[in-house]
């Protein structure tokens, strides 16, 4: 199976995702003897990962070489069999996957580096770093997976990291209910993972025989499906089936309402959880197994009918974007905006453009990962910790220019500004649905296009625009930040006397006696305070300043007015914002650029459908250019109006007109859907069943006993006269007397003795075998 | 070459020999009164087991027999009779009171099972060693990971649960 | 080789591990006993298994199930003494008699 010219990087690909479970264990394992804590072994083994990767691409792309078709790199080796079915574990490397592989080593990479600041000094650091390795390998197991059950092993390697990195701070109770719920709800999907690889298998089985293959392998189930030129009720289950675990996994309608509780963990988890990893990995099964879903649920059949992928998509695109506009969390914004995305990909997958909406997983990727970047970076210097835009944002602009910058140009990336990058992936999305005749769904997209666009710059304005506030103001959440806040200020005015140098350089690793690395870091910046003057006070604090979220394990060091972040931070933020922007040229239909299509889809052969795509036009993408601007323009002055500096009359509209506010709360509480989970569903289930018990009981039984109870009476009354009063009293005493009796004999055997009981045991196992024996003969 | 029949005359003395030292054995484990020597009795008893499964032609069960029994689970019974007492040596409150109530229960339950047995496979012969289809370990492995796979999964999740609840329960704190 | 052979050496050895059970007072001992009567059910296993000469592996595969099973017992087992011995400093079971009624 083995295609000799594929070169060193194609044939080795199987090394991506082995390089960091071996890391992973070994950061769990010597982790914490290593000077960094086993933070280096993970990012050596991302970035060993990342050019494994990037050579398997350079190769992919000479391998291609302006060819319709080209064969995918397989390779694999007999995990295990039973029964004559082997189970193989190897590596399908066609365009996808490499593209996928690319991405997840590349943003894990960035991530990585970014962790190493965001979370200095948390009190499971190590943890932290073989729990996002472990994660990245499960990604990377599944992207290259060669057949379906190495696709669920990485796919349930994710579920349980993902449930280890939400949970991170499993201290508050909140964050472990989070992971739970993320886990939980993934799982409820996963059933359908289970089931649909269970009925593709079967259905492909004799197809799959006759070529020499099993029908675990996605390449003979993709040939199977594509031979299938009509629907088949295999297909069908097997397409929904696997479509619900992608619905559990992508945050899809249903099932969505883990991803923003997913917000608890800390933010390198959501940014990677929602970027590359996890959420896509839904999107990438289906891109993955396209012609099973393709022939399964007629996608085919273009705008003749809507199929379930479509629908979910567009219903997906719609309720996360309003539910966007009234969350105060910024972090939870861009959840729901992930959702929204999601939605798209889904949509475009659903009416049949393959291309865009992969290419959307690929753009989508740069600019989400940035945006929740930046997210993390606000929270960690401007906000102290705070995810809260109206309470603890505003006016940070002018702090932290470097991170506005990257939000602003990743923003008009997710909001398809045209020559960003989202603009060359949506936009097609939404022009593939008209052309394949799916009008609603275009309608939909340049709702979703608007919607998005309005709630991105809702988010902008409270984050970066307006008069700051709470802790962007400066001020102090907590009173023990205030101490801090004096202690840094003291020692800069005071700085001159010897005897304050002293007690200051003695005091300064006070906090971290724990971990050497971070007391000589500490020390410096303490120095820099010391020695310099007050201007470089605030340098050197960017330095020492410790990385923690709300909840780090120390948080003994100080806070000052928000800062721009330290340089760990802010380059992976940069390196995404740049590949935000220029990511989309890659297939930039309005220049004739179509390098992406070349490079990735050309997984077409005889196990693949055949796809058209939208020609572009500038005059199509008009519609979708005005919504976003007029989202923008309209958004803006909703934002200016109600949260701008003036009071006004819009001020807390939202409480004083009732449409509005019912509008507001519907959105607050998430279309009620948990409450519909926990109480009606739930409840509902549960509930019925016990209503029906009870009116049978009260109706049927009570009847009955009743209409007994009167025959009973009279029966009763004359039996208690003769019978009762004579014969039965003797007879109830009597017996009384005798279960006391019996009681009072028996309660030795109880002694709570095991010998005892166990020489009960045998002997009445004893006897009762001879009695058989002696019976038998 | 040895005929079959002088085969069978061998295996029938060897099973005499070592069912002898196995029941001995079985009797000093259950009325010595030094736990340590309990404990070296059952060593005998359980290789003694393993030398009748390599008289049934089970040469890997009467290996893992060695290996677990007699290797691991024995270290492991020395290991709590060292933890769990100060003293290693003769003592005479190892049995309990009523401990002449285990003689007539377990007579009778011999009685039930030898009468069952006696009257059930009186004369029924094993077949005899050139007839007796040979169960390699070959075909051992192939049953445990073909037919019986699902039990060994459960198997292994029990030995899991063993292994984490053997830590839950003795771990210090 | 007779059949009853081996089943009438494992019922002795049952036998004998159940008067264990019941005699011993040493927790430790009850569980020697214990190995004992599990033994004795392998002993069966596999001269059925022979006797059966049908060159399926059942019975091999069942004994050794048994003795994974023992191995995962004995361990459990100790576990629980281990347990009791630092909660009681005594491993006699006479001493354990919470359950009585």
């Amino acid at each position: 199976m083995l295609a000799a010219d594929a070169g060193w990087f194609l044939n080795h690909a199987f090394l991506i995702p082995i390089i960091p479970a071996v890391a992973f264990a070994v950061i769990i394992f010597f982790g914490k003897r290593l000077p960094m804590k086993g933070s280096e072994v993970g990012i050596a083994s991302m970035s060993a990962s990342l050019v494994i990767a990037i050579g398997a691409a350079v190769q992919w792309i000479q391998r291609v070489h302006g060819e319709e078709y080209t064969e995918p790199v397989i390779r694999k080796v007999v995990w295990w069999q039973a029964d004559g079915i082997q189970f193989g574990l190897g590596q399908h490397i066609d365009g996808l996957a490499v593209m996928a592989l690319l991405l997840v080593a590349f943003i894990s990479t960035l991530v990585q580096i970014y962790s190493l600041e965001y979370l200095r000094g948390d009190r499971r650091y190590t943890h932290f770093f073989a729990a996002l390795t472990l994660f990245s390998a499960g990604m990377l197991t599944m992207v290259l997976a060669e057949n379906m059950v190495q696709l669920i092993l990485g796919w349930e390697i994710m579920g349980l990291c993902s449930f280890m990195l939400i949970g991170h701070w499993w201290e508050e109770a909140a964050n472990s209910k989070a992971a739970l719920k993320a886990f939980w709800t993934v799982r409820v999907g996963d059933v359908g993972l289970m089931v649909g690889t269970g009925i593709i298998f079967f259905g492909a089985s004799s197809y799959a025989q006759a070529h020499g293959s099993n029908g675990f392998s996605i390449q003979t189930i993709n040939e199977w499906a594509s031979s299938h030129p009509g629907q088949s009720s295999v297909l069908l289950w097997g397409s929904v089936a696997l479509f619900i675990a992608c619905i559990g996994k992508s945050g899809q309608f249903p099932l969505h309402t883990w991803l923003p509780d997913a917000m608890a963990g800390p933010t390198p988890v959501s940014s990677l959880l929602h970027s590359s990893t996890m959420v896509v990995a839904g999107v990438f099964l289906v891109a993955r197994l396209y012609p099973v879903f393709h022939a399964g649920l007629e996608i085919n059949a273009f705008g003749q009918h809507f199929n379930l992928i479509a629908v979910i998509g567009g219903i997906t695109i719609i309720i996360a974007a309003g539910l966007a506009f009234v969350q105060n969390d910024i972090k939870k914004v861009l959840a729901y905006s992930t959702v929204s995305q999601l939605g798209y990909m889904m949509m475009g997958l659903g009416v049949g453009a393959w291309t865009p909406a992969v290419f959307h997983i690929f753009t989508h990727a740069f600019f989400k990962c940035c945006l929740f970047l930046c997210a993390g970076s606000v929270s960690h210097s401007g906000s102290h910790h705070s995810f809260d835009m109206k309470k603890d944002m505003g006016g940070l602009r002018k702090k932290m220019p470097y991170t506005f910058a990257a939000w602003v140009l990743s923003t008009a990336a997710l909001c398809g500004v045209p020559f960003f990058s989202g603009f060359f992936s949506k936009d097609e999305i939404i022009d593939n649905a008209h052309h394949n005749g799916y009008n609603v769904f275009f309608v939909v997209g340049l709702v979703g296009a608007f919607m998005t666009t309005a709630y991105m710059t809702r988010a902008t304005y409270l984050t970066f625009f307006g008069k700051p506030r709470g802790a962007a103001a400066g001020a102090h959440p907590d009173l023990q930040a205030e101490e801090h806040a004096s202690e840094h200020e003291t020692p800069i005015t005071a700085a001159t006397t010897p005897a304050n140098i002293l007690v200051a350089s003695v005091d300064a690793p006070g906090p971290h006696e724990d971990d050497p690395v971070f007391d000589e870091e500490d020390a410096e910046a303490e120095a820099g305070v010391l020695v310099g003057a007050g201007a470089l006070a605030h340098g050197a604090d960017d330095d020492g300043h410790g990385g923690h979220d709300a909840h780090g394990a120390h948080d003994a060091h100080g806070h000052s007015d928000p800062h721009e972040s330290p340089p760990l931070i802010l380059v992976p933020i940069l390196i995404l914002a740049v590949l935000a922007v220029a990511a989309g040229y890659l297939n930039a239909a309005a220049f004739h650029i179509e390098k992406f299509t070349e490079w990735v889809a050309n997984t077409s052969g005889n196990a693949f459908p055949t796809l058209e795509s939208a020609e572009f036009t500038w005059a199509k993408a008009v519609p979708s250019i005005l919504l976003v601007l007029a989202g923008f323009a309209v958004s803006a002055g909703v934002c200016v109006a109600i949260y701008g500096e003036k009071e006004s009359k819009l001020d807390g509209i939202t409480t004083r007109i009732a449409p509005l506010r019912w509008i507001y709360n519907f959105l607050l509480n998430k279309y009620y859907l948990d409450e519909l989970y926990e109480k009606v569903i739930v409840r509902g289930i549960a509930g019925p069943i016990a209503k029906g018990v009870y009116w049978v009981n009260q109706n049927v039984i009570d009847g009955i006993v009743n209409q007994a109870g009167i025959g009973a009476r009279k029966t009763g009354a004359w039996v208690y006269r003769n019978i009762d009063q004579r014969v039965v009293d003797g007879a109830v005493n009597g017996t009384g007397a005798a279960a006391r009796g019996t009681g009072t004999a028996l309660q030795p055997a109880q002694s709570g003795k095991v010998n005892q009981y166990g020489a009960l045991l045998f002997g009445a196992a004893a006897i009762g075998a001879l009695v058989l024996v002696i019976v038998n003969t | 070459m040895i005929l079959a029949s002088q085969a069978l005359v061998a295996q029938n003395i060897a099973f005499g020999i070592i069912a002898a030292i196995m029941i001995f054995g079985a009797f000093r484990v259950v009325t010595t009164k030094n736990v340590v020597h309990a404990a070296l009795w059952l060593v005998m008893v359980l290789a003694g087991a393993a030398a009748q499964y390599l008289l049934v032609y089970a040469e890997f069960v009467a290996v893992t027999q060695v290996l677990v029994y007699v290797g691991a689970v024995m270290v492991l019974f020395l290991f709590g009779v060292m933890l769990t007492r100060a003293r290693i040596g003769a003592e005479n409150d190892l049995n309990n009171k009523h401990a002449a109530i285990g003689i007539p229960v377990a007579l009778l339950m011999f009685a039930a099972m030898s009468i069952a047995l006696i009257k059930d496979f009186k004369t029924h012969k094993l077949p005899s060693p050139s007839k007796a289809v040979r169960v390699d370990t070959r075909l051992v492995s192939d049953s445990i990971f073909g037919p019986y796979l699902l039990p060994f999964w459960a198997l292994s999740f029990v030995l899991l649960v063993a292994v984490i609840g053997a830590i839950v329960l003795a771990r210090k704190d | 080789m007779l059949i009853n052979q081996f089943l009438i050496l494992g019922a002795i050895l049952f036998c004998i591990g159940v008067y264990g059970v019941i005699a011993r007072k040493n927790a430790v001992m009850v569980l020697m006993s214990i190995e004992l009567i599990l033994n004795a059910v392998n002993l069966n296993l596999l001269a059925f298994a022979l006797n059966n000469n049908n060159g399926g592996a059942d019975g091999q595969v069942f004994a050794l199930y048994v003795i994974a099973i023992a191995a995962a017992e004995v361990g459990v087992g100790l576990g629980l003494v281990l347990l009791i011995y630092r909660n009681k400093r005594s491993i006699s079971l006479d001493e354990l008699s919470e359950m009585k009624g």
